[in-house]
């Protein structure tokens, strides 16, 4: 294995960068960091769709997350395919129907993820802030959303884990990430299949590990409390200066 | 089938792949739940144990495959781990159709981590005062688990194990890729032999659905058999 | 100041609201009682249109709430409202929940909308808490920092939905002296509460709804002490159970309490 890795660590790290576009792990970051980046507006406005009081907006949103949901990721990844304008060949289209893939189908769980979580709400918070004279916007902007999104890092980083998972889809589409360039070399070696697919598993098992053990000490900071915590979260804000 | 008739892309030979797709994606369901299944709850056995050094294995385990994708498992159990045996099972391993019995490891032994998971979580989920009371009435150790415990344990991981299913159903769709016959291999067949692929691509969806909304239905039906405790 | 003709609810086959009509003149103290379920509360919320109405039509000061001169969110900054659960934003400090609406409402530049935010919470006594969570404050303080939120649109009409009946006894007194000032300030009042002690000291009329009906309005003297209606006085003899506690307030331990 200390062989294949000696000799391939470039290719599978940037794959053919700077003689070809860039892949490989790289790649692989890319695309999830991008997807959840994405997918999280994506999956907000979504979720605020599902709950607007305007059937035309309500019932196709509710149809698309049913379906999406419903669907194997797979298939979502050909419908992108077959949606995205484009020739199939050059590398930009296959990175871009990946990436709309994959913020679709995260958008569309994240939108249920935000659903139940303004669900959870006290009914009073909307109350209170419409009884003031905040529009439905400015309510939800103000006091609805930076409630409900409140443990929003730690769920985005399990999030990207997650994606960073999905991305290994891309190979079907002939997306050089990381996942492909493991079978380019498989299939150069032959023999040493054993070899490559381990060093595929452990490098997956190290990102996505410590990424969760990431999202692990997030959520154990912003634990459970009656209240928000000062300092951070507080300053992070700047809607309303104190 | 009537309907067949309506829609040309299920006639005749289009209409028995993805009928023999379909089958063989159920297959893969089946099986790699009878897999996960048993070989999760032994894991759930392994975490509770008391000793960190008893739990290491199976925490191990679990923590090693959740990490990786799906899909690498399964190129790695059809093309890697074959390496492994000696040349002659392999050969008799490729020419009899290696394809579905990789799949189904590779699935089962991926949903078992978490099946596992949803065990100890419905597990853990059953308040103290529920040993308790058992114990109180005079109930041993073994018999309060049989009786008492597991029963709740297993009600509450239900709908947990629902959504386990939903997502091995979702994941046959990889098996594709090491080419075993399931319906989206067939789908693409379709797609290249008659140019229809929007058609054929709609076709595969609303079986997957279909399917999805059966395991679904069956999780919200599970959610109303959990024990209520009263505060 | 507000005015209900003939206003009438009903939720599925209920009548919430039979044919209400009242007037509350401005710088009014009305009390409005009534047993559980009477629709006491529902009636409060329809003024700022949390609850829709059925039939008969709602005016402030002069216009149809439900009419289109008057927008949704021009009428519920005219008109201010204390919940029974407070309903603080748990995300802002005290002065931030005071300061939210009349920015971004109003149109206030931070500064200005600080200023009056400081000055409202200095009149609940509440100055040296500004930079408090919610979380930090007692249930009493909570309730009088949403009550200077409600002030700091400076409504023309304040509403108060059993403001204390969440609260622990001993800080019921400091949330109904607040209310008291308010009283004597000659802000227009309409509270919803089982305070009887505080009705009868403070309010100016007091109203007994039972069913969705109004059963009585009278000067809060009269109306406890020589109350017209048959079914009123079933209500007040109720409340005079062996049981109950006298309410009276005592300005000067209390005062002390509160600063």
């Amino acid at each position: 294995m200390s062989s294949v890795l000696h000799d391939y660590w470039a290719y599978f790290l940037v794959g053919q960068y700077p003689n070809g576009p860039l892949g490989g792990l790289a790649l692989t970051l890319l695309l999830g960091v991008s997807a959840v980046t994405l997918a999280l507006p994506f999956g907000v406005l979504l979720g605020l769709a599902r709950l607007s009081p305007w059937r035309a907006l309500r019932w196709p949103v509710m149809a698309l997350v049913y379906v999406v949901r419903g669907s194997p990721l797979l298939m979502v990844v050909f419908w992108a395919y077959f949606f995205m304008p484009g020739s199939s060949g050059r590398g930009n289209s296959q990175f871009a129907t990946m990436l709309a893939a994959l913020v679709v189908f995260n958008g569309a769980y994240l939108a249920e993820i935000v659903r139940s979580g303004l669900e959870a709400l006290p009914r009073g918070q909307l109350e209170a802030a419409r009884s003031l004279g905040l529009g439905y916007l400015q309510a939800m902007r103000h006091v609805v959303l930076p409630q409900a999104l409140r443990n929003v890092l730690p769920s985005l980083v399990s999030q990207l884990v997650v994606t960073i998972k999905e991305t290994s889809l891309g190979y079907i589409i002939g997306l050089t990430e990381f996942t492909f360039i493991a079978t380019q070399v498989d299939s150069q070696l032959i023999t040493h299949s054993t070899a490559v697919y381990t060093l595929v598993a452990l490098t997956y098992f190290a990102l996505c590990g410590g990424l969760s053990l990431l999202a692990r000490r997030l959520d154990a900071r912003s634990g459970p409390q009656a209240g928000p915590r000062p300092g951070g979260w507080a300053q992070a804000r700047r809607a309303v200066p104190a | 089938m009537q309907l067949a008739g309506a829609f040309p892309i299920l006639q005749g030979k289009y209409g028995d792949w993805f009928l023999s797709g379909f089958i063989e994606s159920l297959q893969l369901l089946g099986w790699a739940l009878l897999l996960a299944l048993p070989l999760g709850l032994l894991l759930a056995v392994g975490r509770s144990a008391t000793s960190r050094l008893a739990r290491a294995p199976a925490t191990a385990y679990v923590q090693f495959l959740r990490n990786i994708p799906v899909m690498v498992q399964l190129l790695f159990w059809y093309f890697a781990a074959p390496q492994l045996l000696p040349a002659f099972v392999r050969a008799a391993l490729y020419r009899h159709g290696a394809e579905f019995p990789c799949a189904v490891l590779a699935l089962g032994l991926y949903a078992a981590a978490f099946v596992s998971e949803d065990l100890l979580s419905g597990l853990r989920a059953i308040p103290r005062a529920q040993y308790e009371a058992a114990s109180a009435l005079g109930m041993g150790r073994w018999q309060s688990l049989r009786r008492v415990i597991l029963p709740q344990a297993l009600r509450n991981s239900l709908p947990a194990l629902a959504s386990q299913a939903l997502t091995l159903w979702k994941n046959t769709s990889l098996a594709t890729v090491i080419g075993a016959s399931e319906l989206m291999y067939q789908t693409q067949k379709v797609e290249t032999e008659s140019f229809r692929g929007a058609e054929a691509f709609a076709v595969a969806t609303v079986l997957y659905l279909a399917v999805s909304t059966l395991i679904t239905g069956l999780g919200v039906v599970a959610e109303r058999w959990r024990p209520v405790h009263a505060r | 100041m507000i005015e209900f003709r003939e206003v009438s609810k009903r939720h599925g086959d209920t009548l919430v609201l039979d044919r209400v009509s009242l007037r509350i003149a401005s710088g009014e103290t009305v009390v409005v009682c009534g047993p559980s379920g009477s629709g006491k509360s529902t009636l409060l919320r329809t003024i700022n249109r949390l609850e829709p109405i059925n039939s008969g039509s709602i005016l402030l000061e002069g216009q149809d709430i439900h009419g289109p001169s008057l927008g949704l969110d021009a009428l519920r900054a005219r008109v201010g409202f204390v919940f029974q659960g407070f309903n603080l934003f748990p995300h802002l400090t005290a002065l931030q929940n005071c300061m939210l609406a009349p920015m971004h409402v109003l149109g206030l530049a931070p500064d200005a909308a600080r200023a009056r935010a400081m000055e409202l919470l200095a009149r609940m006594g509440l100055a040296d808490r500004a930079a408090a969570w919610p979380a930090q404050l007692s249930g009493g303080q909570q309730q009088r920092v949403a009550i200077a939120r409600a002030l700091a649109m400076q409504p023309a009409v304040l509403l108060l939905d059993e403001p204390t009946s969440a609260l622990d006894p001993e800080m019921v007194s400091e949330v109904l002296l607040v209310i008291r000032d308010l009283a004597h300030q000659g802000m227009t009042l309409v509270c919803v509460t089982h305070e009887l002690g505080f009705a009868r000291e403070v309010a100016d009329r007091v109203v007994l709804i039972d069913a969705g009906r109004v059963v009585e309005v009278a000067p809060a003297a009269s109306f406890f002490d020589h109350p017209a209606e048959e079914r009123t006085r079933q209500f007040l003899a109720k409340l005079r159970s062996p049981f109950a506690q006298p309410t009276a307030l005592e300005p000067a331990a209390l005062h002390a309490k509160i600063s």
